[in-house]
């Protein structure tokens, strides 16, 4: 991760004003009392992340992990063309069921975050919603030059270059684009990783957190979301 | 109905072999689909994985009361649906609590876990989970409809409401079971069980690709791993009282194992022919077909 850089922000620094659902304000309700309501407060709980720490006995953290490593449930998220590349795991040519990877539609259940190619800054809004909203300990893998350097995307004016920047990293699908032996690979790699406890990417968010935000921010323009997302 | 206190520990292992049995078989069939599609598919441990990895996330969230209560309603109806019904006919060990009543019981049951997922998905604010849950109520009533006639039916042909006298009334030969002595009632009651086990066509509900999955959207963590336990239970257990009701029930696990099998492959057999209904449609056939045949083996009878 990079240190934060005054010199990264871009030269916008025009202040964007809230959404309007979002801004704070007074509204009668149907019977008749008039209250204030402050979205951002109300609605989220910007409690920010905590460091989970493992469990106490190393046999019982080696055992979890395992566990985690065999059943890596993937967000169905696609970003840019590696999106394309991880359809056909699931078809009788790749199969990667076979390893206990499955593709679940809710953040709340899924562990492993693949950011599939480039990611521009709309997307990465939402990129880090998704990755917050999910359960400790998650994991997140860049597809792609896209996610290492910004690769053919490099001086494009609304990508980010490199992921690592805006959230932890577990490992690196290098190619343009990998094809799918490369993905599956790349999955047996990252439960080595997980399964030697050297996946705590969300713990190294946590803990700097203030970090990762400031990064974020300096990108993302027109911040109009919570700070953390439960 | 005596009470002795072994018949706790008896019960718990009934509990305990229908859930690893339901855990493997789940996966087998996954299997059997994946192979149908060319596929090796999931190993056929990988639900216990999936269990483990779920009991042993480190965060988890809430959002309130009700949340926490869902899953484990949920799971209480399964396991009390399966408690109170005869697993295994003529065994003192797996009779379980069995009573004189107990088809009432079971009826009830087999509604209650997804009136306790209603309140725990509408806790937990998410607009899929509101839409999937009216959506499996509304299905739901509709599919108790043939079923409550269907056990009307057969209460009068043979004049008890206990699931042990019923199943005693079909021992003897293949034809004393209700499918042949009442196969209309039969016919009601396999349009009901098809329209609960949450497969195709009936699983707007759950809906993948339109709501992503529904009512269990915000669960996660050990709460979901409650409810990935009842999924396995829960199915298995309203198969047992159709086995029991319908299918001259069973008096050894082996008999367990293939009929329970063959009824839910009925289930997946005719999901995988069929599409999805939308919530009106599958209402509608509810109404058009499982309520006519329903009312007519009354008549019958």
């Amino acid at each position: 991760m990079k240190h934060f850089d005054p010199t990264f922000k871009k030269d916008t620094e025009k202040e964007f004003p809230l959404r309007e659902e979002m801004r704070p304000r007074t509204v009668e309700t149907p019977d008749g009392q008039t209250i204030e309501i402050e979205p951002l407060k109300d609605y989220f709980c910007e409690a920010p992340p905590k460091v989970h720490p493992k469990a106490y006995s190393k046999i019982v953290e080696d055992f979890y992990n395992w566990a985690r490593a065999e059943s890596l449930w993937i967000l169905g998220f696609g970003t840019g063309c590696g999106a394309i590349e991880m359809r056909p795991l699931m078809t009788p040519r790749f199969d990667a069921y076979r390893w206990g990877i499955q593709w679940r539609p809710t953040p709340r259940q899924s562990n492993l975050l693949m950011i599939s190619g480039y990611l521009s800054i709309k997307t990465l809004k939402r990129a880090i919603r998704a990755y917050e909203q999910m359960q400790q300990p998650k994991y997140v893998v860049g597809l792609g030059s896209c996610t290492i350097n910004g690769g053919m995307y490099w001086d494009s004016y609304n990508t980010i270059k490199r992921l690592d920047d805006y959230l932890p990293v577990d490992m690196y699908i290098a190619g343009c684009m990998p094809r799918p032996e490369a993905l599956l690979a790349g999955f047996v790699a990252l439960k080595k990783i997980i399964k030697a406890g050297k996946a705590e990417g969300a713990n190294l968010y946590a803990e700097n957190f203030a970090q990762y935000k400031a990064n974020q921010k300096a990108v993302i323009k027109d911040w109009d979301m919570p700070d953390y997302s439960w | 109905m005596s009470f002795e206190w072994i018949q706790i520990a008896w019960a718990l292992l009934t509990l305990f072999i229908v859930i690893n049995y339901g855990l493997i078989m789940t996966a087998v069939i996954q299997k059997i689909g994946a192979r149908v599609g060319g596929r090796y598919g999931i190993p056929v441990w990988q639900n216990y994985i999936d269990l483990i990895k779920n009991f042993s996330l480190r965060s988890k969230i809430h959002h309130g009361v009700m949340f926490y209560l869902g899953p484990v309603f949920r799971l209480t109806g399964g396991i009390g649906l399966l408690l109170f019904v005869p697993t295994i006919y003529g065994s003192v060990m797996h009779q379980n609590f069995s009573y004189s009543g107990d088809l009432i019981l079971a009826l009830y049951f087999v509604f209650f876990g997804t009136l306790g997922m209603a309140l725990g998905a509408g806790e937990s604010g998410h607009p899929h989970a509101a839409i999937g849950v009216s959506r499996g109520l509304s299905q739901v009533t509709m599919a108790e409809l043939p079923l409550a006639l269907a056990v009307y039916s057969m209460t009068l042909q043979y004049g008890t409401l206990n699931i042990t006298d019923i199943v005693a009334a079909q021992q003897g030969s293949i034809f004393n079971w209700t499918l042949f002595t009442n196969p209309l009632a039969t016919t009601a009651a396999m349009i009901a069980f098809v329209g609960t086990m949450m497969r195709s066509p009936f699983d707007v509900v759950l809906a993948p690709q339109e709501i992503p999955i529904g009512p269990p959207t915000e669960y996660h963590s050990a709460y979901l791993a409650l409810m990935q336990t009842n999924r396995v239970l829960y199915p298995i257990a309203k198969t047992v009282i159709f086995m029991n009701l319908f299918f001259g029930g069973a008096t050894n696990w082996f008999e367990f194992a293939i009929k329970i099998f063959a009824l839910y492959m009925v289930s997946v057999v005719v999901g995988v022919v069929h599409p999805r209904f939308r919530v009106e449609q599958s209402i509608g056939f509810f109404l058009k077909w499982g309520l006519p045949v329903g009312v007519l083996s009354i008549l019958v009878v």
